[in-house]
């Protein structure tokens, strides 16, 4: 396709699925790491459960406005994508919700509520992580199916399910491993290591299964330039997979070096496999059925969105990092005072 | 059908549910920032262990409406599918800028404000005070500017049975929102203040001693005592536009049959559709005509000019939104007695020594700015049925095909769960009342020889 910027009509449409693939992308980092960590929790003693919760306790709120951020953008720039994909995922949709809802009161209740209920909003803590990232990875598994609802591709959906909701505890047990030290720090390196299999066969299921549920798909992969030109992805994956697991076999340092490894490779990790799909659907953003380009919205909207958009994300950017700046170093007790 | 009445109880309760927590929050972010102040202009400790109380009860509604906001921002691409599809040009923008402008902002520097007195200079934890309460009224500003929208539509054109917009700044001060986002704002100003009363005088009534207590006892008197007057203000000129803009919601809330002149301010009545009349009905004559025309002659459309040649009524439900508007004035009233009586006894008495029944009748009016706000949304949002943007698309157009069963399967789970956190919530804070009650009553005497300032106390 000539691409030329004279006709917001077809550039302004790839903007913003690459601007709400980044929210996505940037959310199951940022919020995979607070999943993460709610479904290890049962795993800490109580006081290694206070500090868990500690280190991810002024970020989680800003990190979740990301998937808002995500599926505004898909309802403001892709209206009937938006329309088509959230009813053909209702229930999976009302699941993941209800997971928010308790993983999300019970940051304040489990430490407010009367002694003899906080045990429940622990639990209330875990289940709610649990089925949030349970329910995002089975609507990820149904995304590639196509949004068909049949055995087999509910099978998928489920196996999808089981590796998301692994690889958010690979990627929370790696933000544990920077924030916290002593024991805990020497339990999260073995989660990782534990986790990091999950996410392999995650990896390895959906490189297999997407290829298959789609001839276009496949076309796309494995004809001869492309498959050449495509190879550095999954090398680059293998490459980060094999740092990765030889640091943790070297964790925790003495002097607590490479502490952060784990985490940029694990982030790497996703952000290659969100470079895959993107690749495989693009320009559809309902697989197979509508294309960014007849989802869009009208460019004099879109336009308006997107000045805001420039203007304020760097904002959004900046005071971000600031938090991440205030509360660096190893994770201390929350206090108000 | 039934998909279509599902869903709009779903959403009914979604938003009823999520509102509960923001009409506090919007309020309670400003009183903290209040608090913070006080404290740091007179160095008066007393300001700052009000804060300390506060902050818990923002920090957990906060949560509250985090969760069920973002339930919200789902319920439009599962339930009404339409609503994107048709005027999502206009809705998509204003959207996506209270994200941009507000969700981020008040996400981020609760974390600060939150956790991060120790770790920030004095300046910045105030700053971030603000920018967390400067965030959650961009939030409301933005959201009930589309809402505003939706009932007075303006600045847009038609084009293929598909809304564009032509004008933003007509859209956005279109000419309902100054008098909703005014009406809202002090609603929530109103909400606030009965809960810090309420739940200071519910410590007052355990045992709790302290003078901190008492001064936001008094804080919350005071404000809603002032800010009453100008909320009946508001929703008169509100009302005054509301009769411009949707006269069939008006006659509605006055439960006006036919056009007349001296239309009766009904106080209580039952509104038959059936029948299209009104039993048991008594009031003050001329009353409506009066507030809405300040002319006891002016003329009050009738509901009956509400129906097509065959039969169609093209006017909300009446009886629903007859209530919900004496429920909200009936609250405001209560209101207003409540917050004049207890501020002209401080005033006469002090704070020290109020009888317990008038502490009671703060306890029983904690949560009254719940009941009035969702009277009041039940009257503007029932009030503008069938249409879900007035004259431009109606409800039923924009309903998904779900299933019906999903529908109601996921209702009753989303029912239960709202059902146990409001309980939860309330149960929680009283006993974060309580707690903090005994806690001063137990210390007080320790309190005689040295200061309790600066003490760490986790963050529960
Ligand atoms: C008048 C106020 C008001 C109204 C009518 C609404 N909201 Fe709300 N909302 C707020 C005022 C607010 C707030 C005060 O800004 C909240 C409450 C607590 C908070 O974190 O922000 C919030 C939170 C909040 C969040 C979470 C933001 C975050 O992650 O920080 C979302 C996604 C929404 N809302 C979305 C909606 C939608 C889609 C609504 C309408 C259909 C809606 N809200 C009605
Ligand atoms: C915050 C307080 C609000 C409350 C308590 C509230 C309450 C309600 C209720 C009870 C209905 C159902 C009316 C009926 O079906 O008879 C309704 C409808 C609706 N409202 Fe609101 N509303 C609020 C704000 C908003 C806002 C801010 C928006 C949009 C931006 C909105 C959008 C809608 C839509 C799309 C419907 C149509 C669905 C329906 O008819 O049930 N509402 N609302
Ligand atoms: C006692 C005097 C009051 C009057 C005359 C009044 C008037 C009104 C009117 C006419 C409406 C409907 C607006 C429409 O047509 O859409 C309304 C809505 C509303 N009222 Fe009131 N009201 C009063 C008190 C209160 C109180 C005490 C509260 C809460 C603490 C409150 C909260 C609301 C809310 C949240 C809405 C819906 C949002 C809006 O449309 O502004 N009102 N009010």
């Amino acid at each position: 396709m000539a691409f030329t910027f004279d006709d917001p009509a077809l550039w302004l449409p790839v903007v913003f699925a690459g601007l709400m693939g980044l929210s996505i992308l940037v959310y199951v980092v940022l919020d995979g790491f607070d999943l993460g960590i709610g479904i290890l929790a049962p795993l800490g003693t109580d006081a290694e459960r206070d500090r868990m919760v500690a280190s991810i306790g002024p970020f989680w709120d800003a990190n979740e406005t990301w998937l808002v951020m995500a599926i505004g953008l898909l309802l403001v720039a892709f209206p009937t994508a938006h329309g088509a994909i959230l009813t053909a995922l209702y229930l999976p949709v009302a699941l993941m919700l209800v997971g928010l809802i308790l993983r999300g009161v019970a940051f304040e209740f489990r430490v407010k509520a009367p002694a003899p209920n906080q045990p429940l909003w622990n639990t209330a803590f875990f289940a709610g992580s649990l089925l949030t990232s349970l329910s995002q990875g089975f609507m990820l598994g149904l995304y590639i199916m196509g949004l068909e609802w049949t055995s087999a591709t509910v099978a998928f959906a489920t196996l999808t399910a089981v590796c998301t909701a692994a690889g958010y505890g690979f990627i929370g047990a790696c933000w544990l491993v920077i924030k916290t030290e002593g024991d805990l720090q020497r339990k999260a390196v073995r989660w990782c290591k534990l986790a990091l299999g999950g996410v392999l066969a995650g990896f390895v299921a959906i490189s297999m299964a997407t290829p298959m549920v789609s001839a276009r798909v496949f076309d796309k992969w494995f004809s001869v330039p492309e498959v050449i030109l495509l190879a550095p992805l999954p090398i680059a994956a293998l490459l980060i997979t094999i740092g990765v697991a030889w640091t943790l076999r070297r964790l925790p340092h003495a002097t607590d070096r490479y502490r952060h490894v784990p985490f940029v490779g694990g982030a790497g990790l996703f952000g290659l496999a969100f470079l895959g799909l993107a690749y495989s659907f693009y320009p559809y953003v309902v697989p197979e059925q509508l294309t960014i380009y007849e989802a869009a919205s009208a460019p004099e909207s879109l336009m308006i969105i997107l000045v805001g958009v420039l203007v304020v994300m760097p904002m959004i950017a900046g005071y971000t990092v600031l938090s991440y700046v205030i509360f660096r170093g190893k994770a201390r007790e929350l206090t108000y005072d | 059908m039934e998909t279509l009445i599902l869903s709009r109880i779903q959403f009914g309760a979604n938003i009823s549910f999520h509102i509960l927590f923001p009409t506090i929050t919007i309020a309670l972010g400003w009183m903290l920032l209040f608090f913070k102040l006080r404290f740091n202009w007179t160095g008066d400790e007393r300001w700052m262990e009000v804060y300390r109380f506060f902050v818990k009860v923002f920090a957990l509604t906060f949560a509250l409406g985090v969760v069920s906001g973002i339930t919200m921002s789902f319920q439009f691409g599962t339930n009404w599918p339409g609503f994107m599809e048709r005027v999502g040009n206009i809705a998509g923008p204003l959207l996506a800028y209270e994200i941009l402008t507000a969700f981020f902002l008040e996400a981020v520097f609760l974390g600060i404000m939150l956790f991060g007195f120790r770790r920030v200079p004095g300046w910045l934890h105030t700053l971030s005070t603000f920018l967390v309460a400067f965030g959650t009224t961009m939030s409301a500003f933005w959201i009930l500017v589309l809402n505003s929208w939706m009932h007075t539509p303006a600045g847009f054109e038609m084009i293929d049975g598909v809304a564009h917009a032509t004008d933003w700044m007509a859209i956005i001060f279109n000419p309902s929102m100054p008098y909703r986002l005014v009406h809202m704002l002090i609603a929530s100003g109103l909400t606030v203040s009965f809960l810090i009363a309420g739940l200071s005088a519910f410590r007052i009534l355990v045992g709790d001693a302290k003078s901190s207590t008492r001064l936001s006892l008094k804080t919350g008197v005071i404000v809603a005592a002032i800010l009453m007057p100008f909320q009946i203000l508001a929703g008169d000129l509100h009302g005054l536009n509301t009769l411009e803009h949707q006269p069939a919601k008006v006659a509605a809330m006055e439960g006006n049959w036919e056009t007349d002149t001296r239309v009766p301010l009904l106080l209580f009545g039952l509104p038959d559709e059936e029948a299209r009349e009104n039993r048991y009905a008594f009031g003050i004559p001329g009353g409506a005509s009066l507030i809405l025309k300040h002319d006891l002659d002016g003329e009050i459309p009738g509901l009956n000019d509400f129906v097509a040649e065959d039969g169609t009524v093209l006017h909300p439900p009446v009886a629903p939104v007859f209530w919900s508007f004496r429920v909200m004035v009936g609250v405001g009233m209560a209101m207003l007695a409540v917050s004049w009586g207890v501020a002209f006894l401080m005033r006469r008495q002090g704070t020290r020594d109020l009888n317990p029944w008038v502490l009671r009748s703060l306890v029983a009016m904690t949560f009254s700015g719940w009941v009035a706000t969702l009277a009041g949304w039940y009257t503007t949002e029932i009030g503008r049925q069938p249409w879900l943007v007035q004259g431009v698309l109606s409800t039923a157009d924009a309903v998904a095909d779900v299933p019906a069963p999903m529908v109601l399967s996921t209702l009753l789970v989303y029912l239960a769960v709202y059902v146990g956190l409001t309980a939860a919530y309330v149960s929680v804070l009283f006993y974060l009342a309580r707690k903090s009650a005994q806690a001063t009553t137990e210390r007080a005497p320790e309190l005689k020889v040295g200061r309790t300032v600066g003490q760490l106390s986790p963050a529960e």
